[in-house]
């Protein structure tokens, strides 16, 4: 297992170059001079090719890129020009909230996705079944930006229920929460119902159940165990899109976590910021891919041999 | 899906197609959300191609009328607004008809998005799966890192490099919906090489290029059109997200999302901003969905539901 | 983005939407007695409100949606940290109520050489910094050293090159510089290479705020986020995206200040979040401006009649017309342009914060002209124009403007008006960021929507509403002349201004300089725009300690009702 793990995080290192390449290279065709928006109105343009000088950005793209790598790999992603803070930790203060609001959403995820997927299946044809797969189709179209601004219309402002955005307590998290869930739970619920389905009329589980096993613990011991699998494999293909809803959400909700910070960084030209945001939520995205490789690994042992 | 036999089947006779066609248009017409899916797509595409018949007003045009005395939007139910069905939005101009409008907007971004998307994802899609090797292996990993590119950032990013207009909104996204294409393509192509009649392609001498296109293309038509439909609900659910984030097509030209963004700092004072564009998209995106979950089942019956 | 009821506003210039003067009548009445000492000064204070008097003590709980920068004087460019700022140092200098300086750390004015190149600040003493040691006459030239220093990256080093010998130290040719010069403990003596009025304000400004130089050197970089100052509140703790506190220092030298124990700015919070919450008495004011629809909202209503705080800012929001451009290199294009957009329909689109603008002084700065009657809204005779230049149908051109609420709006009725005479004009709504760089590129931008991203003045003087954005200095790469206006003629009645040491003489001048560029029609004034602060009602003081033509906030002046 420990090997494993080893190779699949080996594998993502040219993943994490090559995006960081692929942002620098980006972000140095900026149509926005950095030293300019640092500097402010009042700078002569003496004061600002100084300014420019001094942080380097007059060098060639690739020095500039040595000099950045060289630096991150000592944990040192670059000072904001706008937070007037080094970038790590600005991302280490935002991380927790965006980490939360992962979370959050993944349970809702989860929680709403796989309950309604089987009992869907359980009930197939029943209203159940057709309500839950109407709200999954409906929660798959609905645009997460303006989810959040109903909800924050009908539960907070119409309402009163909930806190109008921003993160605290329990309360503010609820409808971000939500409504960086949804969209994923209609994934997980039509999934979830129809591989819930297809175990239901796998031989073993019949044979489960002629045995005069009782209802639920073919449930769990059969149906969920497999289930799980195309389930997890899902959740792999679905990370990047679910970290950019929450960005949305972020915004949406005006969450303080890294997505936010990095739509800042690109209003503001903030290049240590934008590239910090975009490498360190690569690194989520890639991270989170080796975890669910390895909970596949653990779910069916076959893989591991792959 | 990777492993299912394409049911278009080993080499076919336009006869035994044509068969094929008909069966699948019998389980698609039984499909009852896929027909309302292909009703809806076939409505809106026509309320995109009438917009200046069908909009009653020029959507760009801010009326004076349209604004109260605090300078607001007008809601739909005063009666100064009959003329304004849904009422007006944050410049005073009628809702019904930018909505109208948005129509073309999306669709023009999500369909040609996604015919850029096809295309690259296809070509790279079939290319490394079928020559795989170091070439093929190159490629998927690329595609793999492209994946793993925090989507909404990377078009954010590429959106403010190459300031936003309706072309370079087109190229965003499908600079972002490719990969999807690729992987799936990679894997049908990995399937399809193996078997007899591209064997028999190649054992005669026909080259690469021309077995990929002729023989092996065929065969993916219906990943294609099933992923083309899906796509497009895709995109045009990024389009309105990018446009939210003010990176969208540029003003005065209406689109669902930039309403969206104009309009919500006005959600609690005329909500309407907000509901109606966004409902538009939900239903837009709901339709191609359906269309392409309908085709998906019609097209692949051995799929795995 | 959601909740952002204005643009981002990344730099200063920004800032100072935020605004606000006095009354004409205010300041005429003032500029008399320009050295009002602070005792007289904070004992004059007079709330309007409660009959019983300013009350000490109490909390004052304050919301922003973005985060604070930093603290660090020299470094701060940004609307929401310089009243912050202010909490913790203090400048020689400082403002009355309104525009007219007054000594704050400086033991009186300073002496003036009569050839206005010399100015000697003696400071007051027993000044003690936050850890507890005395203000020296080095801290000052220490300060203005490190703002000029180009390690300290100050955005503010340009208000100080004027200071001789600042140049040669930036260039390293020099360890110090020569112009500043400490005389004993208690004095210290700047020579400017130039004479220049305005030296004054850019010693008030939070550039020259007073640092001690141990405490910069024992924080570093992170001084921003650990500021000593010498301020009527000592800062106590910062929690990064969620908010800073700052105590009252108990040992301030101007008596009775500050009034309040404890200011507590919470960051993340947004502006309709925070005005709900001052609706419910949650919070004692509201630091982001008022969402415009959520204004239109309150603005009559009773309720909010005691928690309303309006006053007009000293900011013109315009159209910059790039004279280098075709066909605006022809005066009478630009003065169809000014004749043709419906300002009216602007301010309403505001929500009606704000009047229209017909030239571009803001009428509460010195040199307004409330005699000019400018270009009206003429659609008519703007198409005229436009045969006579030789576009009787009309072109096609460019606008750039930032894409945060609520500027594409404006933006886009501004395009419709520009339609009205024929012109088709495209649209494009950026990054903030994106349009700065653009609008200082030469001929690249035709015209530029300066909402939310105007200049706007540093310091109280028209003087800086010239040189930074319509001298011919500016004028190049990178530059703020996004008119690319460069004349002159306009130049050296800016010069001979800034040599001026008679005021009214001076204000001549000013005007004609004005009159001058409005004839030259290098921009269309669309608007003045209006501050609106919402607070608890038990926060209390005057209007101008709500919002100050200079400072904003003046949070040691405003007081807690105990209701």
């Amino acid at each position: 297992m420990a090997k494993f793990l080893l190779k699949r995080l080996l594998l993502a290192v040219p993943v994490v170059v090559g995006i960081s390449v692929i942002t620098f290279v980006l972000l140095y065709f900026l149509p926005a001079d950095p030293a300019r928006m640092y500097a402010g109105p009042n700078a002569t343009v003496d004061t600002v090719n100084r300014i420019r000088h001094q942080l380097g950005l007059d060098q060639p793209v690739w020095v500039q890129y040595g000099r950045y790598v060289s630096r991150a790999v000592q944990g040192d992603l670059g000072y904001s020009y706008r937070l007037q803070m080094p970038v790590s930790q600005a991302l280490a203060s935002r991380f927790p909230y965006t980490l939360e609001l992962t979370l959050a959403g993944i349970f809702v995820e989860l929680l709403i996705g796989l309950t309604s997927g089987i009992a869907a299946a359980l009930r197939r044809g029943s209203w159940v079944d057709s309500a839950s797969m109407l709200l999954a189709l409906l929660g798959v179209a609905a645009p997460p930006f303006w989810l959040g601004l109903m909800f924050l219309y009908l539960f907070a402002y119409k309402a009163g229920l909930f806190p109008l955005g921003g993160a605290g307590g329990l309360s503010h998290l609820v409808l971000p929460a939500l409504t960086a869930g949804l969209g994923g739970a209609a994934w997980y619920a039509r999934m979830s119902r129809s591989s819930t389905l297809d175990i239901l009329h796998a031989d073993y589980v019949r044979t489960a159940r002629a045995k005069g096993l009782p209802g639920y613990r073919v449930l769990f011991k059969h149906v969920l165990r497999n289930a799980m699998n195309p389930i997890v494999t899902m959740a792999g293909m679905d990370i990047p899109w679910f970290i950019s809803g929450v960005v949305l959400v972020e915004i949406v909700f005006g969450w303080p976590g890294v997505g936010r910070l990095a739509v800042d960084a690109v209003q503001t030209a903030d290049i240590p910021l934008i590239m910090g945001t975009v490498i360190f939520t690569a690194m989520m995205v890639v991270v989170s891919s080796v975890l669910i490789d390895v909970a596949q690994a653990w779910l069916d042992p076959r893989v591991r041999t792959d | 899906m990777t492993s299912q036999a394409s049911p278009l089947g080993e080499a076919m006779a336009p006869q035994a197609s044509e068969t094929f066609l008909a069966l699948a248009w019998r389980r698609f017409r039984r499909n009852r959300p896929a027909l309302f899916g292909a009703v809806f797509v076939l409505l809106l595409v026509t309320v995109a191609a009438l917009a200046p018949v069908l909009a009653p007003h020029d959507p760009a045009e801010q009326f004076s009328a349209g604004l109260t005395d605090q300078g607001l939007p007008v809601p739909s139910t005063l009666p100064a607004s009959r003329e304004f069905i849904l009422g007006t939005d944050q410049n005073g101009r009628d809702l019904l008809s930018r909505i109208v409008w948005g129509a073309r907007a999306s669709l023009t971004v999500g369909v040609l998005a996604n015919g850029l998307a096809l295309g690259i994802g296809v070509l790279l899609g079939a290319t490394a799966g079928y020559l795989g090797g170091w070439i093929g292996n190159a490629i998927m990993r690329f595609t793999d890192m492209m994946m793993a590119f925090p989507t909404l950032l990377l078009a954010i990013a590429l959106a403010a490099i190459l300031r936003p207009s309706l072309g370079i909104i087109i190229v965003v996204i499908g600079a972002v919906y490719w990969t999807w294409i690729a992987r799936v393509v990679y894997g049908e192509v990995m399937a399809i090489r193996e078997r007899q009649f591209v064997e028999s392609a190649r054992a005669i001498g026909a080259s690469s290029g021309r077995i990929i296109f002729w023989h092996i293309l065929p065969h993916l038509m219906p990943t294609i059109i099933v992923w083309g439909t899906l796509g497009i609900a895709n995109n045009v659910m990024l389009e309105a997200a990018l446009s939210y984030l003010g990176i969208g097509v540029q003003p005065p030209t209406p689109s669902w999302g930039g309403m969206i963004q104009q309009g919500q700092n006005f959600y609690r004072a005329a909500p309407w901003l907000v509901i109606y564009p966004g409902a538009a998209i939900m239903l837009t995106v709901l339709a191609f969905n359906l269309l392409g979950d309908g085709l998906r089942d019609a097209l692949d019956p051995y799929q795995r539901r | 983005m959601l909740r952002e009821p204005e643009a981002r506003r990344p730099l200063r210039l920004a800032a100072v939407m935020t605004v606000v003067s006095l009354l004409a009548a205010a300041l005429v009445a003032c500029s008399g007695k320009s050295s009002l000492g602070p005792d007289q000064q904070a004992g004059s204070q007079t709330p309007a409100a409660a009959s019983s008097g300013p009350q000490s003590g109490g909390s004052l709980t304050v919301a922003y949606k973005d985060d604070l920068a930093t603290l660090d004087p020299a470094i701060g460019y940004d609307w929401t940290n310089w009243p912050a700022e202010k909490m913790v140092f203090d400048g020689l200098l400082d403002y009355d109520k309104t525009t007219n300086l007054e000594p704050r750390l400086a033991d009186g004015m300073p002496q003036v050489s009569a050839d206005a190149k010399v100015y000697t600040f003696t400071l007051k003493k027993g000044v003690k910094f936050h850890n507890g040691r005395e203000l020296k006459a080095s801290d000052v030239a220490y300060t203005i050293t490190r703002v000029l220093d180009p390690k300290t990256k100050s955005p503010g080093a340009g208000f100080y090159t004027g200071i001789a010998g600042a140049q040669e130290f930036i260039d390293g040719k020099a360890t110090s510089v020569s112009g500043i010069k400490v005389k004993d403990d208690y004095s210290v003596e700047f020579t400017l290479a130039q004479p220049d009025v305005t030296f004054l304000n850019k010693m008030a400004l939070n550039f020259a705020f007073i640092v001690p130089k141990e405490e910069v050197e024992k924080w570093g970089d992170n001084f921003g986020h650990h500021p000593v100052g010498t301020g009527p509140f000592v800062f106590k703790d910062w929690v990064s995206g969620q908010q800073l506190t700052f105590e009252k220092n108990p040992g301030y030298f101007m008596s009775g200040l500050p009034k309040l124990d404890q200011v507590t700015i919470q960051v993340g919070v947004a502006p309709e979040v925070a005005l709900l919450r001052v609706e419910k008495g949650e919070l004692d004011l509201m630091g982001d401006p008022i969402p415009a629809a959520e204004y239109a909202r309150i603005k009559d209503d009773p309720a909010w009649k005691n928690r309303l705080t309006t006053q007009p800012q000293v900011s013109t929001i315009y159209v910059a017309i790039n004279t280098q451009v075709k066909p605006f290199t022809d005066v009478r294009v630009r003065r169809a342009l000014n004749m043709a957009v419906d300002k009216a329909r602007i301010v309403k689109l505001m929500g009606g914060r704000g009047t229209v603008a017909n030239q571009i002084l803001p009428p509460l700065m010195p040199g307004y002209d409330k005699g000019y009657q400018g270009y009206s809204y003429d659609p008519e005779g703007a198409k005229k124009l436009l045969a006579e230049a030789g576009y009787p149908n009309g072109f096609e051109t460019t606008m750039e403007a930032i894409s945060t609420d609520p500027q594409p709006k404006l933006a886009e009725s501004i395009q419709q008006d520009l339609a009205k005479i024929g012109v088709k004009m495209n649209l494009r709504t950026l990054a903030s960021s994106t349009v700065i760089d653009d609008a200082g590129t030469p001929k690249k931008v035709p015209l530029v929507w300066s909402g939310g991203l105007a200049w706007i003045q540093d310091y109280p003087d028209p003087d800086d509403f010239y040189g930074p954005i319509l001298g011919s200095a500016s004028a190049v790469q990178g530059g703020w002349n996004w008119s690319w206006y460069a004349n002159p003629e306009a130049d050296r009645l800016a010069d001979q201004a800034r040599a001026m040491t008679d005021k009214t003489a001076r204000m001549q001048v000013i005007q004609q300089l004005f009159k001058k560029l409005m004839d030259d029609a290098v921009w269309v004034p669309v608007y003045n725009g209006q501050y609106d602060i919402a607070h608890s009602e038990k926060l209390q003081g005057e209007p101008q300690d709500f919002a100050h033509p200079e400072h904003t906030l003046r949070y040691e002046y405003l007081w807690k009702a105990a209701k």
